[in-house]
């Protein structure tokens, strides 16, 4: 049976512990399944009616029977809630000095932007043993971004963030899916994952050639968009803003992370920051999804480091007002990558790894 | 000798029953007779049982090859949706509830008719009446939403008649409305003289639970159909984020509805399971009062449990932890049922004719059916396994390992009741056999696919995919085999059956001590209960009737 999977390869730190706990729920399915179907099997033959009027006894009902097995199955269920739940949370909560690549989904492709600014489409570079956290976000419908070989998917929610993070455990390819139906091209949205070392990731990045960093793109919106003539001034100032409490006027105390920011610039009336009044115009429709990331990046890079809600994250320090932009604009359209290449290559060699797309 | 020679005399005059005491067109169409609107609701969910199931084969077909070597991505879209809407809404739903229900329910309760015969006419033709509406849509273009309709797609990107096939859907509803509406009416009020709660048949506890459920939570289903369609035609920013909405709302309403529908599809597959068991191993059900309350609790909890559909939705941590847990609380009273009705087998004396086989079957099918469900109520594993194959087979383990096979069990237990004939044992036999193979070798290699991470509503696929696809499709051949078998056994059994007489399985219940088929208002004289249901070590004592020759 060689060549007929049977697990998928483990890709990521989080894919041996979902194994493991599969492993658990698989024995204890495999065990009451076939607990039930003995029982079946060998009533049925015990039991089989032997003559037309044969009157079998009546039996009382057995409380001990009826509460065993009820307590059982309810502590197994127990045990399966707790192990199960915190590997929930600890999907939920990236590691510390990571990376943050941002993912845009569209009917029916992924746009990807490195923080140096690289981008690609329909593949994802990543280095090994270096936490990943994904800023997802999408153009129009819900997708899902699902790699199998990482046990990871998280929905796309159009007109919000989310994030998801891993760590990639091991050098190759792997298959990227959009998990969630978005429509005719479905089944084509889908692309690659490509692990590298730490040294060929750098030298991927390096190899694509000058790009211009995401927060240094929004500084210069900063300007353009006339953000600056009210923020520091009339409006609550941007800097250190990342990360911290942030007091609204309605008496909630909210984090400020990239969907509180994005909320600010597209929809300011919904969250008014105590003391100020409400004079901020919204952005919503004048700034795409990419803009709006930059001008993101852009005021989180205006935080201390140390002050993020995740840790330690590296931020590329932005380029000098007016620097002049090298990055070519990215194509719109996806590149031909072949819809489904032969399998995944979790040991291939990363000499063999393609350069970036853009 | 004179009682000797009158009862040949007697014989000779028709015995009217509620199948021929009138034969005319408008005594079906213009009928208040639960019975007859039973057979009326029998015929259409089949027609539409036949349509979904072609789409089936379609998908399956398609999936046999990695490529789209069959249908185009869109058409293969329609295919599913319409594999979806129809198999829910107008076969799984309306199976046992409208067909069997009907029929059973005022004859187990010692009742003339339901409560309220002319809405049980008016729920059929709402049904009928939705499902032109779904029928048009499907022939002018289909729709390609998936049965979910997720926003912002179905409200604003599709491209495809959505208003046509919600209108159908939200009228179909109202039927499921007014049939679970008339059902508790008629458990309240319409019980007769000796039937306590505890006396009743677990069939009638198992549709009273699922009516109470169709009552509360269709309504739901209806408000967030009519959002769609009202964001979709006037743009009025309800769900799409675009024009001010939030598309997990409308998450959270519609599996609000649909998860509580999944237990108006399981609950009523319990409620016959409880009739077969007993009957055919001649025992009271182990833990009567168990298997009833357990009921309960399943309409009750399955309310608090929709978000488990969304733990990788984007819905925040501390909600995905409470949806687990009640996730998992839901499942120990499915555990009780299970264990107990196996427990009834125990020193019983079991007969393995057609309806026990179909029974058996779904003891298996439902334990791996729920234990696959604890697997995806687990947060960790659920981000692996969610929109992937895993759930697809879970769920068709429940809907069809479990409803579909007790609606067939059902089905050939009361074929005789129903039509005063018996149908082919040896086939019934053999198809049941067939169904069982067929639909384990269609879904367990779903199982695999979905942990290897094949998305669902794929039409291609990357190739490692295809050697559990291509099983999947041989068992969906045999699978269908297995339904089309009855279907031209049970059509045969109307000519050629040898005659049932009143009670053929020699069962306790109400329904058996009336003539079959039963006459036009179901008792000769109101029945009297004096004991316990299921009562085989007394009723067996009675010698057996006198099996009509034909």
């Amino acid at each position: 049976m060689s060549g007929i999977p049977f697990v998928p390869s483990e890709g990521s730190t989080f894919a041996p512990k979902v194994d493991a706990l599969f492993l658990f729920e698989l024995t204890v399915a495999a065990f009451f399944t076939f607990l039930i179907f003995t029982c079946i099997v060998y009533f049925c033959i015990r039991y089989r009616r032997r003559s037309e009027d044969e009157i079998p006894p009546k039996m009382p009902s057995h409380y001990g029977l009826e509460i065993t097995w009820t307590i059982v199955p309810f502590l197994l269920m127990l045990v399966m809630y707790f192990w199960g739940a915190s590997l929930y949370v600890d999907m939920k909560r990236p590691g510390e000095n990571g990376l943050e690549i941002h993912v845009i989904a569209k009917q029916w492709m992924w746009k990807i932007e490195h923080p140096e600014g690289v981008r690609e489409i329909n593949e994802l570079h990543v280095p090994v043993g270096i936490p990943v956290r994904l800023i997802l976000a999408s153009q129009d419908v819900i997708h899902d971004f699902f790699v199998p070989a990482f046990r990871m998917k998280q929905d796309l929610i159009p007109g919000s963030y989310v994030t998801e993070w891993f760590q990639a455990t091991q050098v190759g390819t792997f298959r990227l899916f959009c998990a969630q139906y978005c429509g005719m091209g479905h089944s084509t949205m889908v692309g690659k994952v490509v692990v590298l070392s730490p040294h060929d990731y750098q030298a991927w990045v390096a190899g694509a050639g000058p790009a211009e960093p995401p927060a240094a793109a929004g500084k210069k919106l900063f300007t353009t968009y006339g953000c600056v003539q009210c923020h520091g001034q009339r409006a609550p100032t941007l800097a250190g803003l990342y990360g911290s409490k942030v007091a609204l006027q309605d008496g909630r105390m909210v984090i400020a992370d990239e969907q509180y920011l994005r909320m600010a610039i597209t929809d300011p009336s919904s969250q008014i920051v105590a003391g100020y009044p409400a004079i901020m115009p919204s952005f919503k429709g004048q700034l795409s999804e990419e803009q709006l990331y930059e001008l993101i990046q852009f005021i989180k890079s205006l935080t201390p480091v140390r002050n993020t809600p995740y840790g330690n994250i590296s931020q590329p320090p932005a380029a000098p007002l007016g620097a002049p932009s090298t990055q070519p604009a990215p194509g719109d359209q996806p590149q031909a990558v072949p819809n489904f290449p032969p399998a995944e290559r979790p040991d291939s060699p990363p000499s063999q790894q393609q350069g970036p797309q853009s | 000798m004179t009682t000797a020679t009158f009862i040949p005399a007697a014989r000779r005059v028709k015995e009217l029953n509620f199948l021929n005491h009138d034969y005319s067109i408008h005594s079906w169409l213009m009928t208040k007779d639960h019975k007859r609107i039973a057979i009326l609701y029998m015929v259409s969910i089949t027609f539409f049982f036949i349509i979904g199931g072609v789409a089936a084969m379609l998908i399956r077909l398609e999936l046999i090859s990695p490529t789209n070597w069959l249908v185009a991505s869109e058409t293969y879209n329609k295919l599913f949706t319409m594999h979806g809407v129809i198999m829910v809404w107008f076969f799984l739903i309306p199976s046992i509830p409208a067909v069997l229900g009907n029929f059973l329910m005022p004859l187990m309760l010692g009742a003339r008719d339901v409560a309220f015969p002319k809405l049980n006419m008016a729920s059929w033709y709402l049904y009928v009446i939705g499902g032109v509406f779904t029928l048009v849509a499907l022939l002018w273009g289909g729709v390609d939403t998936g049965w979910t309709f997720y926003t912002p797609l179905s409200s604003t990107f599709s491209n495809t008649h959505v208003v046509m096939v919600v209108v159908g859907v939200f009228i179909v509803g109202f039927s499921t409305i007014f049939t679970g509406l008339n059902f508790i009416v008629t458990t309240h009020s319409m019980r007769c003289p000796g039937m306590t709660w505890f006396r009743m048949p677990l069939f009638v506890w198992g549709i009273y639970a699922t009516s109470v459920i169709q009552v509360l939570a269709t309504p739901v289903l209806a408000m967030t159909l009519a959002l769609v369609a009202i964001e979709r035609i006037w743009r009025v920013g309800i769900f799409d984020p675009a024009l001010g909405g939030d598309p997990l709302l409308f998450q959270h309403l519609f599996w609000f509805y649909s998860h509580p529908a999944v237990y108006i599809m399981i609950l009523p597959g319990m409620a016959v399971e409880s009739e077969l068991i007993t009957c055919f191993s001649r025992k009271e059900p182990f833990g009567y009062i168990f298997i009833a309350f357990s009921s309960v609790a399943i309409a009750i909890l399955g309310f608090l449990v929709w978000a488990h559909h969304m733990f990788v939705a984007g819905i925040s941590v501390y909600s995905g932890l409470v949806f687990s847990m009640l996730s998992m609380i839901v499942a120990v009273p499915s555990a009780i049922k299970v264990f107990n009705w196996t427990a009834t087998l125990y020193k019983g004396s079991i007969s393995l004719q057609t309806p026990m086989l179909y029974a058996l079957g779904f003891i298996g099918l439902f334990t791996m059916g729920g234990l696959t469900g604890v697997m995806l109520a687990t947060l960790g594993l659920d981000v692996h396994v969610h929109d992937t194959y895993f759930v697809i087979a879970h769920f068709h383990y429940i809907m069809v390992g479990g409803m579909v096979m007790t609606y067939m069990g059902g089905l050939h237990f009361w074929w005789p009741k129903i039509t005063g004939r018996m149908y082919n044992e040896w086939w019934g036999k053999m198809s049941a056999l067939t169904i069982f193979l067929g639909f384990n070798l269609t879904f367990f290699p779903q199982f695999i696919l979905g942990y290897l991470g094949m998305p669902r509503r794929y039409p291609a696929y990357p190739p490692e995919f295809q050697f559990y696809n291509v099983l999947s499709s041989a068992g969906a051949s045999i699978l269908a085999v297995g339904y089309i078998l009855p279907l031209v056994y049970l059509l045969l059994s109307l000519r050629y059956g040898k005659k049932a007489g009143k009670n053929p399985y020699r069962a306790t219940g109400l329904e058996w001590t009336t003539t079959s088929p039963p006459p036009e208002h179901n008792f000769h004289s109101i029945p009297v209960i004096t004991h316990e249901p299921y009562a085989y070590h007394l009723e067996l004592r009675e010698p057996p009737e006198e099996q009509p020759s034909d």
